[in-house]
């Protein structure tokens, strides 16, 4: 099977050949290339390079086209900084309550800053064809306001100014939107949408039903292709029942939740994708790694339904290259259709 | 006193700022201080455990705090005499600029009526050593996100040891509730799951 027939089998909850995996790297292209974090993601020729040569390496089901995660406020005009061993970060928040009346999304198909994005996109899909997913990336316009205000900022707005709130969310699912279906017609196969906001670690499940599953709902409707919510490591037990309703046909699970547990949640309604622990994988030998990925399998695996990833939804830049290799040996260990007990 | 902890924690979930403030009013003026022990400082635990047990989210944490430094202020204000001196605290982001959880635990803190040096975000390891020798800070609680940032801890814990200040590092933050041995790993001497951890944490401290 090639990787596409792979990962579409099991998003149909079948057993594919093998499980796929999909290893969620986007810094390691940096050390890929020998350039700083930076230089990097400066174009999408970098970006197109590292993605080829990782995937030469590793042979996960995937290309992976997310640069970093502040690159949305940055096309808002914000300022991102950067490090020599980490993602990205949005530096001071550029919204103040006061803006959103008046606050305008850019226009995600021409903003300069996402050029970059669609040319990898796309120099990916010349070279992949349709023999390998290539996962974009969008923050929900749910989640994306805590690096438009900060975090405490955003909290105050949801619950004390309805709307604000509702003006805010309007112009970000304008610009949510526009940016998914640009990276679809750019060549993406599928949107990953990050909405750590509504994972119940964050939010209430009540007040999400009323903000955070509506907005989801809204947006994937408009979203012109398949689309993954990712949780970025949060928990979702308690919202599983609900998230088939928001449009999602995957759903990024948290290494603090049972996989087995997961599984039975998602009633064939879901697939999942995760859960090894990215922050302890960074120290793990070849040996735990293998055991972890067995395990992983062995909960998450049965009747298709399942894509093996770290729980994050980016490899820490630590995690090193033995670990990665193991994980792809212990997938073609374990992870041979049928899966032996 | 039971039944005052469960109605000031129902108060707080449901961002009942006025029966809140009923509550810890009932007593006198000067039984103030017991009501933040026996009441404020039990509730705030109790809500962050139940964060830690998946039973509240974060965003309840944070605004129960938040109503709950409100009213301790008004009736305890920050520089006022009584409130907890000793230890000597500072709290601060380092190196990345995720501010919730110092947010957090600096509202748990005050709100039980701690005094506490709000240190903002640092990144400069000689600008810290200096503030830490010049306030005699004891305790140095640090919030982090980012996993690099974590580990870049261990270059501030190992500056603290080079100019032979004994001041204690508490981190918290994602990467160490993720690992729970990478605090020892960057040189810290504890780490709290969530801000309900604090007090407990500065006891231990304190003991020692």
């Amino acid at each position: 099977m090639t990787p596409m027939q792979r990962v579409l089998t099991t998003l149909g909850h079948e057993e594919p050949d093998r499980v796929p995996y999909f290893l969620l790297l986007t810094l390691h292209g940096a050390k890929e290339l020998g350039l700083s974090i930076e230089e990097y993601f400066s174009n999408g020729q970098n970006v197109f390079e590292g993605q080829k040569r990782l995937r030469e390496k590793y042979g996960h089901d995937c290309y992976y086209s997310f640069f970093y995660a502040p690159i949305e406020v940055e096309a808002f005009g914000a300022k991102v900084i950067y490090s020599e061993d980490g993602p990205p970060n949005s530096a001071t928040p550029f919204l103040k309550k006061e803006m959103i009346p008046t606050l305008q999304a850019p226009d995600a198909k021409t903003a300069p800053i996402l050029q970059k994005v669609y040319e990898a996109t796309r120099l990916l899909k010349a070279h992949a064809k349709d023999e390998v997913p290539i996962i974009g990336v969008v923050m929900s316009p749910f989640s994306l306001p805590v690096m438009q205000m900060g975090f405490e900022a955003y909290l105050d707005l949801i619950y004390n100014e309805p709307k604000l709130f509702d003006q805010l969310m309007d112009v970000n699912m304008k610009f949510c939107i526009d940016f998914a279906n640009a990276q679809l017609e750019a060549g993406a196969t599928a949107i990953t949408y990050f909405d750590p906001i509504s994972s119940p670690t964050i939010i209430p499940k009540e007040i999400y039903l009323k903000t955070g599953f509506k907005i989801a709902q809204q947006s994937i409707a408009q979203i012109k292709g398949a689309t993954a919510t990712h949780f970025a490591s949060g928990n979702v037990l308690p919202i599983m029942d609900i998230l088939p309703q928001t449009g999602t046909a995957v759903v990024g699970v948290s290494t603090f939740e049972d996989l087995g547990e997961l599984k039975k949640a998602a009633k064939q309604k879901l697939s999942l994708l995760g859960n090894l622990n990215a922050i302890e994988m960074r120290k793990w030998s070849v040996e735990e790694t293998k055991a972890y990925v067995k395990e992983a399998i062995r909960k998450g695996g049965k009747g298709g339904g399942f894509i093996l990833a770290e729980n994050h939804g980016e490899v820490p830049y630590f995690v090193q290259e033995e670990t990665l290799l193991a994980i792809k040996e212990a997938v073609e260990e374990y992870g041979n259709y049928p899966l032996q007990d | 006193m039971v039944e005052n902890i469960e109605a000031f924690e129902e108060s707080l979930l449901s961002l009942d700022r006025i029966q809140a403030k009923e509550i810890l009013t009932q007593e006198p003026d000067t039984a103030l201080f017991e009501a933040l022990e026996t009441v404020v400082v039990p509730t705030m635990e109790s809500i962050g455990q139940k964060w830690e047990e998946g039973e509240v989210a974060l965003s309840q944490v944070y605004m129960s705090g938040k109503i709950c430094e409100e009213i301790v202020e008004e009736l305890l204000p920050l520089d006022d005499e009584t409130r907890i001196e000793h230890p000597n605290i500072a709290i601060m982001v380092y190196r990345d600029f995720h501010m919730l959880g110092k947010r957090i635990v600096l509202t748990f803190l005050r709100a039980s009526g701690y005094k506490v040096s709000d240190y903002g975000h640092q990144e400069s390891i000689d600008e810290i050593i200096k503030r830490i020798k010049s306030d005699k800070i004891e305790i140095l609680l640090i919030s982090v996100l980012m996993l690099n940032s974590a580990l870049h801890l261990k270059e501030l814990t190992d500056a603290i040891k080079a100019a032979n200040l004994s001041t204690k590092v508490v981190v918290g933050g994602a990467p160490f509730r993720f690992d729970t041995h990478l605090y020892q790993e960057v040189g810290a001497d504890a780490f709290g799951k969530s801000a309900s951890d604090i007090i407990d944490i500065i006891d231990t401290l304190k003991a020692k």
